[in-house]
Order: C-alpha cells, then structure tokens, then sequence
C-alpha cells in the first residue's frame, strides 16, 4: 500500500506552463445544447479579489452524459463536440469566465438525479490543497431535490446556485466565491 | 480494464497539508473557515477529464530544448523520472504530467516575478508529458535554483519543481511541488513544513545514479501517488 503524495499550493507562477488561450471555451460551433456564459469573482477572507487563481470546469454534455469510460451509459448520446472540460485564470479583479453548454441532469446515489450543474475546481496561492465546489442554476426547479444541495445547510445553499441574467444577447450565470468569511462558499470533499 | 474499477476510499487527509498553517502567511485570508460538505461519490466526482497526448508534442518533456531561441539555456542538466501509481501501487498510465520551475538563476518565465536574477531566453520552465502503460513520465530540464520571497524575513523557497497531475478522475486530481534531496532551506520553508511530518519525504526526490546519463544529465526519482485504488476480480 503506497500513501498518497502530498497536495502543494500551485503558487503564483503557474501561468506559462497552464493557462492556453481559448481554454476558457468549451462550447464550439457544433456543440449540442444552449449557449451560455458562466462567470464569477473570487475574494478572499479581507474581501480583496483572488487575482491569481486557476479555475477549472468539469461537466456533462447536454444530454447529461461525462465523456469518460465511469460514465458507460450508451443510452444517453456523447458529443464529439464536447469534452466537458475548461480551464481558466482570475484576471486582476479576480474575475473568471467560461463559455460553455447549460449541462443535462446525471445520475445520483440510488434512483436519485442531481439537478444540472458544473464541477469546479480552484487552485491559488495560499491554498494548500485545492478547492472542489459546485455551481447550480438558479431557474432549475430540480434543484428543490438535488442530493448534494440537500446535504448543505440550507442557509448556505444560495453559495452554490447562481444568478441568472440577459446581456447582450447572452445567457450570464454569475457565482461569486468567497474562499473565507462571511458568505463563505460551500466547498466539497468527495 | 476500465476507470470504473476504481474504488476511492476517503481521501488520506494525514498525508496532505491543513487548509491554514499560519507560517505561511497566504493561507491566512484565503484558507476556508468552516470545513468542507461531505459528499457521495458520484458521476460527477467519478469522471473526469482525459487530457493527454493531444495537449503536448514530445519536445515539451525536454525544458533544455522546448524553449529554445538563440542557444541552449544556462543551467546543470538534469533529468527527473519516476511512475505514477495509485494507492494499490497499480500503475497509472495515460495520465497528463504538467510541470512549471524557475531557471537556474532562480527566476520565474512570468511577468509577476520581480526578482532580480537573470531571464533566460532560451527557457520557459514549463513542461508536459504523458504516462506510459507503467506509469513512468520522464523530464529532461534543469534544476532550478532557490528564489527569495516576501513570506517573512529572508524567506526563501528551497530549489523545487511544480508538478500538475490528471489521473482517471476529479478525485485524482493534484497539484504538488518536487524537493531536492539534502536541501537545507527545506526546514525552513513554510510551504513544505505545512505538509504532515510523516508525510513530508514523499515531496523529496531521490538521486538516482542509475538515471544519470553519462557526460549529460544528474538523474533524480520522484514517484506519484494518486489518491484511488484499482480493484482485481476476486479482491475485497
Ligand atoms: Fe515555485
């Protein structure tokens, strides 16, 4: 039995080997489902923004299918348009953004379905380990019945669903996470 | 044999470091206070990206040569090589290896690095390959020097290598940092002190005689361990 190497912050200089141009993109021009923009703003416990974090965006296609062999099911089609997997900096002001499709539902534990949502990951200076959390869609009614949201403490809830809004002919989903303090995020250990 | 015989048992949080260690001083505003949800494992915690070999060309396992502009970069070779394996000591193969360091006169290829030591214009510092059907990736660069930060009073970080790792799924996903065997700075660093003192050797290459290439290259061992554990027909 071997022990697990230990986690270590990404630090500050991780840019040139991490971070490609588009990478932020998941939605190409044959990508099934709808369109939408997912963006938020990172702020530690001072309230000041996280201006060098790597956030990275792991979801199912539309249909509710991951494109990875775990997920076997030949009922729900893959899209050859779509790897489900982004990758992103924070900007100055803490800011990041992806382009991407409004996911399907998946499976939960037993016969339950989890309410369509993305899986995010964020590593930064400061954090030893990374951060596993998930973003929810606020027009979702499957949310009221989602196994994970139903584990959290319903005065947090609202930490991990976001707000939906119209700009520019866009679909905008916005979540802020706070890594500390009041109005802190919900993060997850699997 | 799929990704689905994998089975996670919970993460070995005695092997990783706490969410805040006050001597490093970063943890301080941006470590979360309250601790995290447990959650069941599902698709989405089960899955994850496959990025492999059409993220990298060959050349990006050789940081002496990926970089190049006008001559070889300046620094003592060195080679870094090891197998990634789950906690069953199984292999993982096809997993995407990232890796980010300073150059050999301790500064980064990145506009926010203000120290003064040289850029070297033939090296970026920043390197990928994939794991083979054993779980070896190998690296050819050259070893980092340490640098001066602004943690406390003469800081400064022991020389060290950013590694970046995908294994078959999101709960095998780490970032991690390699150390240099004999380094004196190490009980010194914050970073690699916040890390559990049993768990702490595991960050530490080994040098490895057999690795060093005659006339080229000092050779060093680092090996991975991925959190998971590959199940066989007939076991548990
Ligand atoms: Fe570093």
């Amino acid at each position: 039995m071997a022990r697990e190497t230990p986690s270590q912050t990404i630090g500050p200089f991780f840019h040139e080997a991490l971070i490609r141009p588009g990478e932020n993109i998941l939605a190409g021009d044959d990508t099934a489902g709808a369109r939408i923009v997912v963006e938020g703003r990172i702020t530690d416990g001072d309230g000041a923004p996280v201006g060098d974090a790597l956030v990275e965006l792991w979801q199912a296609n539309a249909a509710g299918r991951y494109a990875h062999a775990t997920d076997a099911r030949a009922e729900v089609p893959l899209d050859a348009a779509f790897t489900g997997y982004g990758r992103g900096r924070t900007d100055g002001d803490g800011v990041f953004r992806f382009e991407t499709i409004k996911p399907g539902p998946v499976p939960g534990p037993g016969n339950s379905l989890q309410a369509p949502h993305l899986n995010l990951v964020i590593f930064a200076r400061g954090l030893l380990n990374h951060l596993t959390t998930r973003l929810y869609f606020e027009d979702e009614a499957a949310n009221e019945t989602d196994p994970v949201l139903n584990l959290v403490d319903e005065a947090r809830r609202g930490t991990l669903i976001a707000q939906r809004r119209e700009r520019g002919g866009q679909t905008v989903y916005r979540l802020d996470i706070r890594l500390q303090g009041a109005g802190e995020t919900v993060f997850l250990e699997a | 044999m799929s990704d689905g015989d994998t089975t996670y048992p919970p993460r070995d949080l005695a092997s990783h470091p706490p969410a805040l260690h006050e001597a490093y001083g970063s943890t301080k505003a941006r470590a979360p206070s309250l601790a995290p949800v447990v959650v069941p494992h599902t698709l989405s915690e089960l899955t994850g990206p496959r990025l492999g070999l059409d993220r990298h060309e060959a050349i990006d396992a050789d940081l002496t040569r990926n970089a190049v502009r006008n001559g070889a970069p300046l620094g003592e070779r060195i080679v870094v090589t090891g197998r990634v394996m789950d906690e069953g000591e199984r292999p993982v193969p096809d997993a995407l290896v990232e890796v980010w360091q300073c150059n050999a006169a301790g500064r980064y290829h990145h506009p926010g690095d203000q120290h003064d030591a040289p850029i070297d214009p033939n090296f970026s510092g920043a390197g990928s390959c994939v794991s083979d059907a054993d779980g070896r990736y190998r690296f050819t660069t050259l070893k980092p020097a340490a640098y001066p930060w602004g943690n406390h009073p003469n800081a400064w970080r022991p020389a060290h290598i950013h590694f970046s790792l995908f294994g078959p799924a999101t709960l095998t996903r780490l970032i991690t940092q390699m150390y240099f065997p004999g380094d004196p700075l190490l009980p010194l660093d914050p970073i690699f002190m916040s890390t559990p003192a049993g768990a702490r050797d595991r960050l530490v290459a080994a040098y490895d005689h057999d690795v060093t290439m005659p006339g080229h290259a000092l050779g060093y061992r680092f090996d991975i361990v991925l959190r998971g554990r590959r199940a066989t027909p007939g076991e548990g």
